[in-house]
């Protein structure tokens, strides 16, 4: 067993920092207050091949593996989680679907330009009836000579005002469901009959952009069936697992950052003569953020492992999942427990713990709620035992 | 044009702490990065890579770990690492250092600029680049911080307390560049991964240039660290509070008790 980190890994970790620190850090505030997406992060993310870190060289990635992307996204998530959830719908799961089921001339054509940051991707599953429920899409497509026709509507898709390319899931057989009759599609903004609909606000993650999309007569070309017709569904959770890896890496920077920022903290904050770490009450909150974190770390890290020595299967879905689950809930008690600790400078504005409160709670719902994954979680665990749920 | 870049790995002294009982550094868990400056000295030779496609190679002398430092040069952009690395060259001060970073450059040969940052923020001394200028027998421009490089000859102004100088110098030259120059860039996630992956850091040992093992390390060394002490902290400044008539001339009286004026 060897838990250490490669040198290249290392390095690029003091790289991405570094980048956080300065790059990210100082629109943090800004974009979160204004709702502003930070196009300038994005482009220089980009230069700097941040937007396809874990895809090989070969198609314009860092070839970091799903380690690097880990690394990538608990870095970032310390700082910003509006700029990571960007990269983290773009690299993630947008272009991640493209890499996993995309054929060769699709990768080139698309996956390319994505990893590179030349474009932004965005990934379109949700709809106003189906988002745990993901089978239950109703998104159209026909197929028309050498086209497809799409006509539907998605919902709450993170980048979709801002994306030059988009995975979407329709239904291209009603009669087969999810097994079968479900095909995913590759789509360029530009496509006739491609609308963005109205930008949602939200509690956080607000630097993020979160739209509607509407598919009208929307003429998508043959080629682009990403993956193979009929197993879009499939794709599309294949993707999702992968996405819940390295959104358990974000969850444990954002984790980490919080209690980082509770030890400085009740270090330097008196009361009573004395700093408030001194209080049993204070310790024991810092002791249990720190031993969640590290059975997180721990969790977050041997998943992607698994994924990079390519041990994919069910028991990696179900790790997946597991980071998904404890990631955002560890994010979400440590942001909790770093605002208590701070006190009332913990519920300011001015200070960024109120940001990071209302950036950890969506982590919980997105991309499969928590409940799902511990449905996903005890359906796989039953079935090792002999006993198929549904 | 070939350009050497020479850089030092040195304790990140900004993630130093001081261990408040025995008033000395906690070098544990503190990283190793390339000095600033020599990473200042490395983007002048990156943009001249860029300007002019010259080759841009890195040297270090240091203990094995040392390689990291040439990595993530590498990284940055650099063609070709070398490290000068021996038992032999331990122990070395800034002349012994010169001494060996000196033979590497004449085994390197066809150099046409040799850059350097001004200063390492271990020591401090400011004295390598300047050594090896002289070892070498060719120009020196210290504290440069904008440099062109045309027809056969540099460009340099250089930074002085009180205004700067412009320099001409015949290639080749040593040139010593200070943090104003620029802002280094960040190495490329993909080139990271290529420069442990696939790029390779020569090693060279005393042997590989011909030094004599009497001119290096220790024994090559003029100068010895005898001690190394934390200067005990200066004393709480006196606060006159009295009206200004009067504090001025309480002022004189301490000054004139100290035998200062």
């Amino acid at each position: 067993m060897d838990f250490t980190f490669s040198k290249e890994h290392q390095l690029l970790r003091r790289m991405i920092r570094e980048f956080a620190e300065k790059e990210v850090a100082p629109v943090a505030e800004e974009i979160d207050r204004d709702e502003k997406v930070p196009f300038g992060v994005l482009k220089k993310a980009g230069k700097l091949g941040l937007m396809g870190i874990p895809f090989p060289q070969k198609y314009g990635g860092a070839g970091a593996g799903e380690v690097g992307y880990c690394i990538l996204m608990e870095e970032l998530n310390k700082i910003c989680g509006s700029t990571a959830t960007i990269i983290g719908a773009h690299t993630g799961i947008g272009a991640m679907a493209i890499y996993l089921d995309g054929t060769e001339e699709q990768k080139q054509k698309y996956l390319v330009p994505l990893a590179r940051g030349e474009k932004i991707a965005a990934f379109a599953l949700t709809e106003p009836n189906a988002g745990s429920d993901a089978a239950a899409i109703q998104t159209r497509a026909v197929r028309e000579g050498d086209y497809f026709i799409l006509n539907g509507s998605k919902l709450w898709i993170t980048n979709g005002d801002i994306a030059d390319v988009i995975s979407v899931l329709a239904v291209t057989d009603p009669a087969l469901g999810a097994r079968g009759g479900v095909t995913a599609f590759i789509v360029e903004k530009e496509f006739p009959g491609f609308k963005v609909g109205h930008k949602e606000e939200k509690m956080g993650i607000r630097g993020s952009s979160t739209a509607e999309l509407f598919f009208e007569d929307c003429r998508v070309p043959v080629e682009n069936v990403l993956g193979m017709f009929g197993a879009g569904f499939l794709t599309f959770m294949k993707t999702l697992d992968v996405g819940r890896i390295s959104l358990g890496a974000g969850c444990l920077g954002a984790s980490d950052k919080a209690l980082e920022m509770s030890m400085e903290f009740a270090k330097s904050r008196y009361q009573f003569g004395a700093p408030i770490a001194a209080k049993q009450a204070i310790q024991w909150m810092i002791a249990d953020m720190a031993i969640e974190i590290e059975a997180l770390r721990s969790l977050v890290y041997r998943t992607a492992w698994m994924l990079d020595a390519g041990q994919t299967g069910r028991e990696f879905s179900t790790m997946a999942a597991m980071c998904k689950v404890l990631g955002s809930e560890v994010a979400c008690r440590a942001a909790d427990a770093a605002l208590q600790i701070h006190g009332g400078m913990g519920y300011m504005k001015k200070y960024p713990i109120e940001r990071m409160y209302r950036d950890a709670r969506i982590t919980r719902i997105f991309e499969g709620t928590n409940e799902i994954q511990r449905e996903i979680i005890a359906r796989n665990l039953f079935r090792r035992v002999g006993l198929r749920l549904r | 044009m070939k350009v050497v870049v020479m850089i030092k790995q040195v304790p990140d002294t900004n993630k130093v702490r001081l261990d408040k009982r025995t008033g000395t550094l906690i070098r544990k868990g503190v990283p190793s990065i390339i000095n600033p400056e020599d990473k200042n000295a490395l983007e002048e030779a990156l943009k001249l890579k860029e300007k002019t496609g010259a080759s841009v190679v890195v040297v270090s002398m240091g203990p094995p770990q040392a390689e990291d430092a040439l990595r993530e040069a590498l990284a940055m952009g650099a063609d070709e690492a070398i490290l000068l690395t021996d038992r032999a060259f331990a122990g070395a001060d800034t002349w012994a250092t010169a001494t060996t970073l000196g033979h590497a450059l004449k085994k390197i040969g066809d150099f046409d600029l040799v850059l350097a940052g001004r200063q390492a923020i271990d020591g401090d001394t400011a004295q390598v680049g300047p050594q090896l200028a002289e070892y070498l027998k060719i120009p020196q421009v210290t504290y440069v911080r904008e440099l062109i490089v045309d027809d056969g000859k540099v460009k340099a102004t250089r930074a002085l307390e009180d205004g700067y100088e412009e320099i001409e110098a015949e290639l080749p030259a040593l040139l010593t560049i200070t943090k104003e120059a620029n802002v280094p860039r960040y190495p490329h996630a993909a080139a990271i991964m290529t420069a442990y992956r696939e790029q390779e850091v020569a090693l060279w040992g005393a042997e590989d240039i011909n030094a004599d093992p009497e001119s290096v390390g220790l024994k090559g060394s003029p100068t010895q660290v005898k001690r190394s002490f934390t200067p005990p902290p200066k004393e709480p400044g006196q606060v006159i509070k009295s009206a200004p008539s009067e504090a001025a001339r309480d002022v004189v009286a301490i000054l004139r008790q100290k035998n200062i004026i």
